[in-house]
């Protein structure tokens, strides 16, 4: 049986030593959403030295733009989006104080280096299950760049939001775990 | 000859645009059950079950299995025999991609300049149509969403003659490979080998449209799938990359003759919501 911890987010700094990886996390809290198209806004605006739109230091980001919300419900499917896209800005936004990241799929070695060197923590979620983990979103708020339609920040307020330690701040990956046990081929 | 109004293909394509967003099929449902009573990893078998859950989730409510519902790819037969009436074929398909994406509350995707300003065509079209003319009064469309999450792993391969079925085999292994777990494993495999290289391609994105559990029909492309399959699955890639010994769920392969100097083969990954819906009107 795989070990659950209850977390909450924004994630504390001392909760981060115990996000190891391969630990299962249910995450409570506020979390925002960001895929490609908000973060090269997000990197742009720190080019021309401008404040973000939202105060990322301490929080946690979802690579997620979700499907439309039919009337009467919070969010439409709303599962990860490749991470590995989002690598060549995460450096500096976890430089800048970004603590948690949600994705789908590994990280670059310069994102993990960052993870490591900041103390964040990245946190794989299940790809193409849209249907399931919009019940554990709350609340939807678009706060910025609404322009951007299914690619705009939203703050999400999540319940028990599953997802597992990738990347931890002791350097262990969970996709080279996982591959290393199971694996009975060498490609 | 057979007349079709072009509305009626217009109302198909938005009914199966939703179907196919809405429900996963049996036969990928049956896969998933099986490989969570075989996946030895619990963080994978952990997956399986969540798939499943969704699949339940995303039929009962008619929410999207997932939120990238994907590029409409529109696969028409179309017999020679049939006179379509009351509009052009390609706009009738398109209004269906723009009506079902509407009506469905499913995510719009589609970005009009693919290298510069990437503005969202707002209604998920245009459509990626492939048609083929076939003998008689055949009306069959058959609607494909695909994620981009697999679609980016896809690959091509121009393979020397020599390099044979060893060549073949390590093809699939390397694109599976690097794209972990990024393609959304458990995945199926569609593998188009022989013709050229947009034909090997085209074929690879058919061979995905086979149910998941019926072996190809010609014997030697059967033996080589279940050898793909097998190998795969020693990769230990896993369901979404955790690690595990369920890393495909089919492999397909359509192939072709080929020049005496080619060998090209085309991998087309495809994710867990292997989504597909006929009609044959």
């Amino acid at each position: 049986m795989m070990d659950t911890l209850h977390i909450t987010s924004p994630i504390e700094a001392e909760v981060i030593e115990k996000l190891t990886t391969g630990t299962r996390v249910l995450i409570s809290g506020i979390i925002y959403s960001a895929r490609d198209a908000a973060h090269q806004r997000l990197i742009q605006a720190l080019d021309r030295g401008e404040k973000l739109p939202v105060d990322l230091s301490g929080q946690t980001l979802y690579y997620m733009g979700p499907s439309p919300a039919r009337p009467g419900t919070v969010t439409g499917s709303a599962g990860p989006t490749t991470s590995r896209r989002m690598d060549i800005y995460t450096p500096r936004l976890i430089a800048l104080g970004l603590r948690a990241m949600i994705g789908k799929g590994s990280r670059s070695p310069a994102v993990r280096e960052a993870i490591t060197k900041y103390k964040a923590v990245y946190l794989a979620t299940t790809g193409g299950a849209g249907a399931l983990l919009a019940r554990s979103i709350k609340r939807v708020e678009t706060i910025a760049y609404e322009d951007l339609g299914a690619e705009a920040i939203l703050e999400l307020r999540v319940e028990d939001f599953p997802a597992i330690v990738a990347n931890d701040i002791y350097g262990e990956d969970l996709f080279e775990q996982g591959k290393a046990k199971y694996q009975r081929e060498r490609k | 000859m057979r007349q079709i109004e072009a509305r009626v293909i217009t109302q198909t394509v938005a009914r199966l645009c939703q179907e196919a967003n809405f429900v996963l099929g049996e036969d990928i449902v049956t896969a998933l059950r099986q490989a969570l009573e075989t996946e030895e990893s619990p963080p994978g078998r952990e997956v399986l079950s969540q798939l499943l859950e969704n699949a339940r989730i995303a039929r009962e409510e008619h929410l999207p299995l997932c939120q990238d519902c994907g590029t409409a790819v529109v696969f028409l037969e179309i017999g020679q025999e049939v006179h379509i009436s009351g509009g052009d074929l390609y706009t009738a398909v398109a209004e269906g991609v723009r009506q079902g994406y509407s009506q469905g509350y499913l995510r719009k995707s589609m970005v009009r300049q693919p290298f510069s300003a990437r503005v969202n065509t707002t209604d998920n079209t245009p459509p990626v149509i492939h048609p083929e003319i076939v003998p008689g009064e055949q009306r069959r469309i058959t609607v494909t969403p695909r994620g981009s999450g697999a679609e980016n792993m896809s690959r091509l391969a121009m393979l020397k003659p020599g390099d044979g079925k060893k060549g073949i085999i390590d093809t699939v292994l390397t694109t599976v490979n690097e794209a972990g777990g990024n393609a959304c494993p458990p995945l199926t495999i569609g593998l188009g080998i022989g013709g050229t290289a947009e034909k090997a391609m085209l074929l690879a994105k058919k061979a995905l449209l086979r149910p998941a559990a019926v072996p190809n029909p010609a014997p030697e492309a059967a033996e080589l799938a279940a050898e793909i399959l097998a190998r795969v699955n020693n990769l230990g890639i896993g369901p979404m990359g955790f690690g595990g010994n369920t890393t495909a769920l089919a492999v397909h392969i359509l192939t072709m003759p080929t020049h005496i100097a080619s060998l090209p083969v085309a991998v087309n990954l495809q994710c867990h919501s292997a989504r597909h819906k006929e009609a044959v009107l």
